[in-house]
């Protein structure tokens, strides 16, 4: 292990719902979806139609700027529907699986076509913005978080501490491509992943977002202009390591259901496209008052009973909706129910306490008021999260580009936005001066 | 929110106003959209409310002290602790009318225009105002300087978070450039009724600031530390400001770098006029005189206005304390320097701002060529 770094700046959120690992189911889902929309920078070009059959692994979706990059079928089955919504967007891909699952087979002898072919580049993201790798570039360093910080975050050396070998394998099949850093939990006695080979690992203690790859490379090794790494997740990178190892597409994997909403919370294996409805035991009758967000709550997506889990995500978090009025809420002194992390409220008192929280803003809309320390005192990385914002909402790019808008994803300053009391939407801010960025750097 | 309240309703005009009312009430059901999906508890209105109860032990010492030192004027002796609370109350609340009516007034219709919903910023404004402006202004003066504050110091440059200069300095500057026999001299710190004057012996009004020796008048430590000296209604009393302090300190809305920043330079430089001969007031005692507490406490640590960054909050606040007593120093005609130092260093704050940011950025720059 080459250094151990210990992040003071962050915050954990105490939600309540956290999913028991005593309890672990299996799913094979009737029907499952292959979504482009998760992966940004996809342009998705249909390959296959109704009625066609596909094995595992079996092209479904190409991208049209880059042909050899295929989103292939997570299971073996009849294609059923294509979805589509406004202006023929391509939705989704819905796929009636097998009983009995069928596998396409891959040569792994080059890695970066065996990666390609099977469908499993798409789990590699480029950064800086955060886009679909470009299989044209040669990246730095490809960097993997080895574990969770995000609320409710599925535990990976539960869910993934048995693969060390399909990791292992994994590394070593892309240090053929760039150098590999993986980032361990410091607070952890032994880690399932300290010893992994071929690769720089690196631990990192502290609260969430110190789990975030992000928050990671900018400790190990900043990006800086010109320069572009990839990140690939854990349950990625044990697939890749499946590739190598059995020659075929193989994404199942355990999710974490879990939320203050959710009943029973607790694992289920299962391949990502699974229907929402598959996990009704999980919310019961409540699904009219719920939030179904596929990832965690600072950055996952409201997916909706009709959705379907995410390409990359292992979390599946429910939570209710806050709609509720709260009479004299903010002027109250005592507000026993609602989590803040700021001293004018009580919750400092009581570090124990899990919250039932909800989707509630609390509070109405306003320009930025507090400094920038209220919000980098979440953020323990290098920048001032207020001023980027604001160069990404100014659309400046070279303020965007001072300010660090390399090394930052979204994801990365959602506890910014968790705790502002301003209510801004800062994760949108970035994004938007992401997309900005994409559009005149192109 | 009733429909003919909605865009569209008769009584859309109204919107903002009715919103305000509304989310005063109770916390509204909104919903998040987008981005994280659940949110910390706090808002502005918390963090304002809070700034509003840290300034209220220095407003309440305030009221009693106008009538007690209405008493002193007079002469008058055994009078009850309440009688002088009252008397000062009643002088005191008028400003607040004034200023609460006018300002958010102009802010309620402000957020209507823009379409937004109203912001709570008004209301910390609001509440100093009064405590820093003479007991005995005109009312009506009170409400054009109000008028001129929120709308040319606030409003145009897009409301509540947008300003540049504090609201409530820029009331007190605007009273001070516009209407000085009001502003300075010996009594315009006492409240007097109609026809009244001074009658007691020796008595004089004016702030200790106005005077050239301390001790002398009843002015020492303790009457200042405590605040039974003459002066704007909230600034007296540096151990009701103190409490402030804490309160505001200890949620986090206030920084400390800027108050002890603003404490360090007025420090250094009354310890250089000691030294050099300049004046022989004790360079501590000046941390006692005149606005410099509540203006170190509640002005200078205004979020919107002060520096962002943590490095220009130390420069900003040395810079404020600095001024304020080099103003002091030199300034035999009007020694109070505490409001311009903030209202300059409010301007200069983001030129500060980005002097730290960009040795920031340069300091990064050079990390990655290193590395």
């Amino acid at each position: 292990m080459s250094k151990s770094i210990v992040l003071k700046k962050g915050l954990d959120i105490p939600i309540s719902g956290k999913a028991s690992p005593d309890v672990s189911k299996s799913m094979v889902p009737a029907l499952v979806a292959v979504q482009p929309g998760g992966i940004k920078g996809l342009l998705p070009r249909l390959l296959v139609k109704e009625g066609d059959r596909v094995l595992c692994g079996s092209p479904v979706i190409a991208d049209k700027k880059n042909p050899d990059i295929l989103l292939t079928a997570p299971a073996s089955g009849t294609v059923k529907e294509v979805v589509r919504g406004e202006k023929r967007k391509l939705l989704a891909v819905l796929i009636e699986t097998d009983a009995l699952q069928e596998y396409a087979g891959f040569d792994t002898e080059d890695v970066k076509s065996a990666l390609l072919k099977s469908g499993l580049w798409t789990f590699l993201t480029q950064r800086p913005y955060g886009v679909l790798a470009d299989p044209a570039v040669s990246p730095k360093a490809i960097f993997v978080s080895a574990f969770h910080t995000a609320p409710l975050a599925a535990d990976l050396e539960f869910t993934l501490g048995g693969e060390v070998q399909a990791i292992q394998k994994g590394i070593d099949a892309l240090s053929k491509i760039a150098p590999v850093h993986v980032s361990i939990d410091g607070s952890l006695k032994d880690s399932a992943f300290a010893r992994l080979q071929s690769c720089t690992v690196h631990s990192f203690k502290g609260k969430h977002p110190a789990g975030n790859v992000g928050v990671q490379i900018s400790h190990i090794s900043p990006i800086q202009k010109g320069e572009t790494v990839w990140t690939v997740s854990l349950n990625g990178l044990a697939a890749i390591g499946r590739l190598f190892i059995k020659g075929r597409y193989e994404v199942r994997r355990k999710v974490a259901v879990c939320g203050p909403a959710a009943l029973q919370p607790s694992y289920v294996e299962t391949l990502p496209g699974t229907p929402v409805k598959d996990f009704a035991p999980f919310y019961g009758n409540a699904g009219d008052e719920v939030r179904i967000i596929s990832g965690d709550v600072l950055c996952g997506q409201s997916v909706g009973l009709d959705g379907y889990l995410g390409h990359d995500d292992d979390q599946l978090t429910i939570i209710h909706e806050g709609t509720d009025k709260e009479l004299l809420g903010w002027i109250r002194p005592i507000r026993y129910k609602q989590f803040s992390n700021d001293h004018s409220y009580f919750s400092w008192l009581m570090p124990w306490r899990k919250y039932d929280m909800d989707t509630n803003l609390h509070g109405g809309p306003r320009p930025f008021l507090m400094n920038d320390n209220y919000y980098s005192k979440v953020l323990p990385m290098d920048i001032y999260p207020v001023f980027l914002a604001k160069a990404c909402l100014a659309g400046d790019i070279e303020k965007m580009e001072k300010f660090g808008i390399y090394e930052v994803l979204p994801e990365d300053l959602a506890l910014c936005e968790f705790v502002d009391p301003s209510k801004n939407y800062i994760q949108d801010y970035i994004a938007r001066g992401i997309d900005l960025m994409l559009k005149e750097m192109a | 929110m009733n429909k003919i309240f909605e865009k569209g309703g008769k009584l859309y005009w109204l919107h903002s106003t009715v919103d305000a009312f509304e989310t005063f009430l109770h916390v509204p059901g909104t919903v998040t959209l987008k981005g994280s999906h659940v949110r910390d508890a706090i808002d502005l209105k918390r963090l304002l409310i809070l700034v509003v109860i840290a300034a209220a032990p220095a407003a309440l010492f305030g009221m009693w002290n106008v009538g007690y030192q209405h008493g002193l004027a007079m002469g008058q002796t055994g009078v009850h602790i309440l009688e002088y609370f009252w008397f000062g109350f009643l002088k005191v609340l008028p400003l607040y009318l004034v200023s609460y009516i006018v300002g958010l007034g102009i802010e309620f219709a402000s957020s209507q225009i823009r379409g937004e919903e109203v912001s709570e910023g008004y209301l910390v404004s609001g509440f100093f105002i009064p405590l820093i402006v003479p007991v005995d202004i005109p009312l009506w003066m009170l409400a054009v300087a109000v008028a001129f504050a929120v709308i040319f110091g606030k409003e145009v440059f897009g409301g509540t978070g947008m300003n540049i200069w504090n609201p409530a300095l820029l009331t007190r500057a605007f009273l001070f450039f516009s209407y000085p026999n009001y502003m300075s001299g010996s009594d315009c710190w006492i409240a007097f009724k109609k026809g009244e004057t001074a009658v007691a012996d020796a008595f004089t009004g004016a702030t200790p600031l106005a005077l050239d020796g301390p001790a002398q008048y009843g002015t020492g430590f303790w009457d200042l530390f405590i605040g039974t000296v003459p002066g704007s209604v909230g600034e007296t009393s540096v151990i009701a400001i103190l409490l402030g302090a804490i309160l505001l300190l200890w949620t986090g809305i206030a920084s400390w770098k800027i108050m002890a920043g603003s404490v360090l330079g007025a420090l250094l430089v009354g310890w250089i006029g000691n030294v050099a001969g300049i004046t022989d007031i004790p360079f501590y005692m000046q941390l006692l005189y005149g606005g410099f507490a509540f203006g170190t406490v509640f002005m200078a640590t205004d979020p919107v206005t002060s520096c962002q960054t943590e490095c220009g909050k130390w420069i900003y606040g040395i810079l404020i304390g600095m001024l304020c007593i080099t103003v002091r120093l030199f300034n035999p005609g009007y020694a109070e320097g505490m409001m311009l130092a903030i209202l300059l260093l409010n301007t200069f704050a983001p030129l500060i701002d980005h002097c730290v940011t960009s040795v920031h950025i340069s300091r990064r720059a050079k990390k990655f060529n290193a590395a």
